[in-house]
C-alpha cells in the first residue's frame, strides 16, 4: 500500500535551536510559506540537553523584543571562575587571563530545553506546524537524485518487524526544500553527508560526550549567576575534557562534564569520570547536602571549521550541529546553531522567491559572524591533541595574543572511532563505587531521564555484524560500549561460560555516542518509534 | 448511540515525580504531561464501537486548566468526533468532576459513558462510581472486554479473583482497564484534521459547580528511600541475620 503523502514548502527535521530558528525566520520572511517541523521526542524540549551559558546574539536578531516576549533567558552571569584541579587541590585561574571567547559576563545561564519550548510557542503562533512524537526515519529522493523530503517511521511494529494491531504506516512529507536539524550525529544527516560527499576534503569530525546533572542545593551554597569551569583531574593530561558548574535560578546547579571522544584508553568510562569528578573537594562542597534531580547525556560536536561539511545539497540543507557549528573554545553551540538556521531560512526564502540555487547558503554562511567565530576558534581543539599543557600554552598564544588569526590551520588527524588503543596495551582504571549520595550508578541515573521505548518494537541499535562485539571488540578492546554508553545499554553477560552481547535498547537516551565511538563502526543508531527516548525537563 | 468519554491530563507515566521542596505538592513546571493511560483505552474502545457501526458519535470531555485541552485534542486525533473542555483550576476532586459530568450528560444525553478506571496522579478510582450514583445509572468498573447486546452490555471485569462477567442495562457508566485494548497511534494527518474539529469550552462555574476541594492536602512527601542490600558470605550468616537483625525467622 503506498504511503500517504503531504506537501509543504519546507520540511524541517528536528525541533532544537537550529530547526526552530529556521522555521521562525522562514515565517517572518514570508508568512504564507507552509512550514512543518518534526520532532522525535514526545514533546519539544524533551530530548534537549545543554549546559547552558547562552550568548543572545542570534536571539537578539530573531526576536529583538525577546525580553518583552518573556523568553526564559533570565539569569545573567554575575561571576566567573576557572579552576585547574589536581586530585585534592584546585588552582584558580584569573578570569582576565582567559581568552575573551571564554568570558561570559554578557551571557545568561539558561535551560536550552525551556528556550526551545518557548521558541516552539513562537513558531506555532507564526503558523509553523509542529509535530512532536514523530521521527523522520527515511530520506526520500527525486529521480534526479535530489532530496524530495522524508518519511516518518512506521508505528506499531513488533520486534520481528511484523505489524501489530496498532500499526500505523509512516507518511511522506514532501518539501520544496528539506532542512535537517537533528543535532549532533543525526542519523539522516550522516546518510546525506555520505551520499553527497559533503565532507570531501574536510577533516574527520570530532565529538565529545557531555553529561549533565541538575542539583537542588542549599541556599547558602547557591550564588545565582555564578559560572565555573574546571580542567584537569580526574582526566589524565592526554584526555581532552572539563567540567561546568552553573548556578541557575531556583537554587539549582547545572553540573556537567564533557570528555572528548578521541580518548585512547578503552577502559576509560566517561560516566564514571564524571561521577568521580563530583568527589573533588571544590565540587563536593557545593552539592553536599543537596539533591540530584536530573541526569542526562548527549554527544556534541567538537570538530569546528576544519570538520564542517558542506551544508547544502540538491533539495536540502544541513543546519546547526547536524553539520557541526558548535564553537568549541567558547563551549557554546546554541547561538551558532540558531544563526545557521536563520541563514538557511534566508537562503530558502530566496530560492522559493527567485529560484536561486541553494548553494548561495555557503556564501551567506561565510559572510556571517558564525563563520568568523568558527574561523578564529579553529586551532584550539586540535592543539589539545599535544596534551593539556601544550594545548593551554598554544591556546593562550593563539587566542589571547593573536585572537585566532594565526596564519595556519591545525588538522584533526583521526576520527574518534580510530583512536582507541588495544586493551592489552592500556592500564585498567579502577573507579570508586558510587556512594548513592554524591555519586551514583548508571541504573539510578537512567531512571531520572524518564527514558522509555514502547515494548516489543524493533531494536533501534543495529549491529552490522552481530558476532563482532564478542569475537573481535571484546577481545581487542574489552568491549568499550559497556563503558562509553552513559545509559548502560550495552552489557557483556556470561551465560554457561559463553559471552553474550546484550543491547538494552529501551534504556537508550539518544546520545549517539555508540554510533560515533564503536571502533569498527559496527553499531548504527536508527530512530526508534516516535515519542520514545528521554523525557528531559529543564535540561 | 452516542458515547461520551471522560479524559484527564496527568503527568506522563515515564516521568519521575518530584515533590516540591516545601512539601506543598509536586513539581509540574516543564514536566511532560499526557493523557491518563486508561483514558486512552476508553477513547479507543468508543472509537472501535463507532467504527463497528454500533455508535454514531464519540464526544471527548475533560475538566482542567487551559492546557487540559491538549488531552481532548489527542482524543479527536484518534477518532473522537468533537470535544468539550470545562475549565477549572487547581486540584479538582472526583466528586466535582462527577457533578460536572452529570451536567454535561444531562445536556448531551449519551447512552454510554466511558472513563479510565482511575487516574495515575491521585489514584482515586472514584469518578465513574460517583457519576453512576448521581445519575442512578448502571455501572461496570475495571472493564477488560465490552460487548454491546441490544439494550444491554456484557462486560468482563478485572477483579482480584480473576475475571467476572456481568451484564448491565443501558444507559451505563463503564470504567476501563488497561487490558481492554491496545490504543492506536494518532497519525500525522489525523492530528492535522483534529486541529479543525470543534472543542466547546465553558467554565465549571457556568455549570453552577463549585470545584473547591473538600479535602485539605496537608503535606506531600516522598516515600523513604529503600536501603541498599548487602551480600552475605554464607548460608549461616544469612540465617543469623534473618534471625537476629531482620527478626523474621
Amino acid at each position: 500500500m503506498p504511503r500517504e503523502a503531504m506537501d509543504y514548502d519546507v520540511v524541517i527535521v528536528g525541533g532544537g535551536p537550529s530547526g526552530l530558528s529556521t522555521a521562525i525566520k522562514l515565517k517572518q520572511l514570508n508568512s504564507e510559506l507552509n512550514v512543518c517541523l518534526l520532532e522525535k521526542a514526545s514533546e519539544i524540549g524533551a530530548h534537549i540537553l545543554s549546559g547552558n551559558v547562552f550568548e543572545t546574539r542570534a536571539l537578539d536578531e530573531l526576536f529583538p523584543n525577546w525580553k518583552e516576549l518573556n523568553a526564559p533567558v533570565k539569569t545573567k552571569v554575575s561571576k566567573e571562575k576557572f579552576l585547574f584541579l589536581s586530585e585534592t587541590k584546585s588552582l584558580s585561574w584569573p578570569t582576565w587571563l582567559l581568552p575573551s571567547v571564554q568570558q561570559n559576563h554578557k551571557n545568561y545561564i539558561i535551560s536550552l530545553a525551556n528556550l526551545c519550548r518557548w521558541l516552539a510557542e513562537q513558531a506555532e503562533a507564526l503558523g509553523v506546524e509542529i509535530f512532536p512524537g514523530f521521527s523522520a526515519s527515511e530520506i526520500l529522493y527525486n529521480d534526479d537524485g535530489s532530496v524530495k523530503g522524508i518519511a516518518t517511521q512506521d508505528m506499531g511494529l513488533d520486534k520481528e518487524g511484523k505489524k501489530k494491531d496498532s500499526f500505523e504506516s509512516g507518511i511522506e512529507l514532501i518539501g520544496k526544500v528539506t532542512v535537517f536539524a537533528e543535532g549532533c550525529r543525526g542519523h539522516l544527516g550522516k546518510e546525506l553527508i555520505k551520499k553527497f560527499k559533503l565532507d570531501e576534503g574536510k577533516n574527520p569530525q570530532q565529538y565529545g560526550i557531555g553529561f549533565k546533572e541538575i542539583w537542588e542545593v542549599d541556599e547558602k551554597k547557591h550564588e545565582e549567576g555564578m559560572v565555573m569551569h574546571t580542567a584537569g583531574w580526574p582526566l589524565d593530561k592526554n584526555t581532552y575534557g572539563g567540567s561546568f558548574v552553573y548556578h541557575a535560578e531556583n537554587k539549582q546547579i547545572f553540573l556537567g562534564y564533557v570528555i572528548g571522544l578521541d580518548y585512547k584508553n578503552p577502559y576509560l568510562s566517561p560516566f564514571d569520570e564524571f561521577q568521580r569528578f563530583k568527589t573533588h573537594p571544590a565540587i563536593k562542597k557545593v552539592i553536599e547536602g543537596g539533591k540530584r534531580i536530573s541526569y542526562g547525556a548527549r554527544a556534541l560536536i567538537e570538530g569546528g571549521l576544519q570538520s564542517l561539511p558542506k551544508m547544502f545539497m540538491p533539495g536540502a540543507l544541513l543546519v546547526g550541529c547536524d553539520a557541526g557549528t558548535l564553537n568549541m573554545p567558547k563551549i557554546k553551540g546554541s547561538h551558532t546553531a540558531m544563526k545557521s538556521g536563520m541563514i538557511a531560512a534566508e537562503t530558502i526564502f530566496e530560492k522559493l522567491k527567485d529560484n536561486k540555487d541553494l548553494s548561495i547558503y555557503e556564501d551567506k554562511f561565510k559572510k556571517s559572524w558564525v563563520y568568523k567565530e568558527l574561523h578564529a576558534a579553529r586551532n584550539v581543539k586540535p592543539s589539545f591533541s599535544w596534551g593539556l599543557i601544550f594545548g593551554i600554552i598554544f591556546t593562550g598564544i593563539d587566542q589571547i595574543l593573536f585572537r585566532g588569526r594565526l596564519p595556519f590551520t591545525l588538522k584533526h588527524k583521526y576520527a574518534d572511532h580510530e583512536t582507541l588503543k588495544l586493551a592489552s596495551e592500556m592500564p585498567k582504571i579502577d573507579y570508586p563505587k558510587p556512594d548513592g549520595v554524591i555519586t551514583f550508578d548508571k541504573t539510578s541515573s537512567v531512571y531520572l531521564t524518564g527514558t522509555n521505548h514502547v515494548d516489543n518494537q524493533p531494536v533501534h541499535l543495529k549491529l552490522k555484524d552481530p558476532n563482532l562485539p564478542i569475537n573481535y571488540t571484546l577481545k581487542k578492546f574489552d568491549e568499550p560500549a559497556q563503558r562509553y554508553c552513559p545509559a548502560g545499554v550495552y552489557e557483556v553477560q556470561v551465560e554457561n561460560d559463553i559471552n553474550k552481547f546484550v543491547i538494552n535498547s529501551q534504556n537508550c537516551i539518544h546520545c549517539k555516542t555508540c554510533d560515533i565511538k564503536e571502533p569498527s563502526q559496527n553499531i548504527v543508531w536508527v530512530t526508534p518509534e516516535g515519542g520514545g527516548g528521554p523525557k528531559y525537563g529543564n535540561m | 448511540m452516542k458515547i461520551l468519554v471522560a479524559v484527564k491530563r496527568v503527568i506522563d507515566y515515564n516521568v519521575q515525580i518530584r515533590v516540591k521542596e516545601d512539601g506543598s505538592g509536586i513539581v509540574t513546571d516543564n514536566v511532560k504531561m499526557s493523557t491518563n493511560p486508561p483514558d486512552d483505552n476508553a477513547i479507543e474502545e468508543a472509537v472501535r464501537i463507532k467504527e463497528s457501526g454500533k455508535a454514531t458519535e464519540v464526544v471527548a470531555v475533560t475538566v482542567g486548566d487551559e492546557k487540559a485541552q491538549e488531552t481532548v485534542r489527542k482524543a479527536l486525533a484518534v477518532g473522537a468526533d468533537r470535544g468539550i473542555h470545562i475549565k477549572a483550576e487547581g486540584i479538582i476532586e472526583p466528586l466535582a468532576v462527577a457533578k460536572i459530568l452529570q451536567k454535561i450528560i444531562d445536556k448531551e444525553k449519551p447512552e454510554l459513558v466511558f472513563t479510565g478506571k482511575q487516574a495515575i496522579d491521585d489514584d482515586c478510582n472514584q469518578t465513574g462510581q460517583m457519576l453512576s450514583a448521581l445519575l442512578n445509572w448502571s455501572q461496570a468498573t475495571f472493564a477488560s472486554k465490552i460487548e454491546i447486546k441490544d439494550k444491554k452490555l456484557e462486560v468482563i471485569r478485572e477483579i482480584d479473583e480473576g475475571l467476572e462477567t456481568i451484564e448491565v442495562n443501558l444507559p451505563a457508566i463503564v470504567t476501563c482497564d488497561l487490558r481492554l485494548n491496545e490504543p492506536r497511534y494518532a497519525s500525522l494527518p489525523n492530528i492535522m484534521k483534529a486541529k479543525k474539529k470543534p472543542i466547546e469550552q465553558m467554565n465549571a462555574s457556568d455549570l453552577g459547580i463549585d470545584t473547591t476541594p473538600r479535602v485539605q492536602q496537608i503535606k506531600v512527601e516522598e516515600p523513604p528511600a529503600r536501603k541498599a542490600g548487602i551480600k552475605v558470605s554464607s548460608v549461616a550468616e544469612l540465617v543469623q541475620k534473618l534471625k537476629n537483625e531482620a527478626k523474621v525467622i
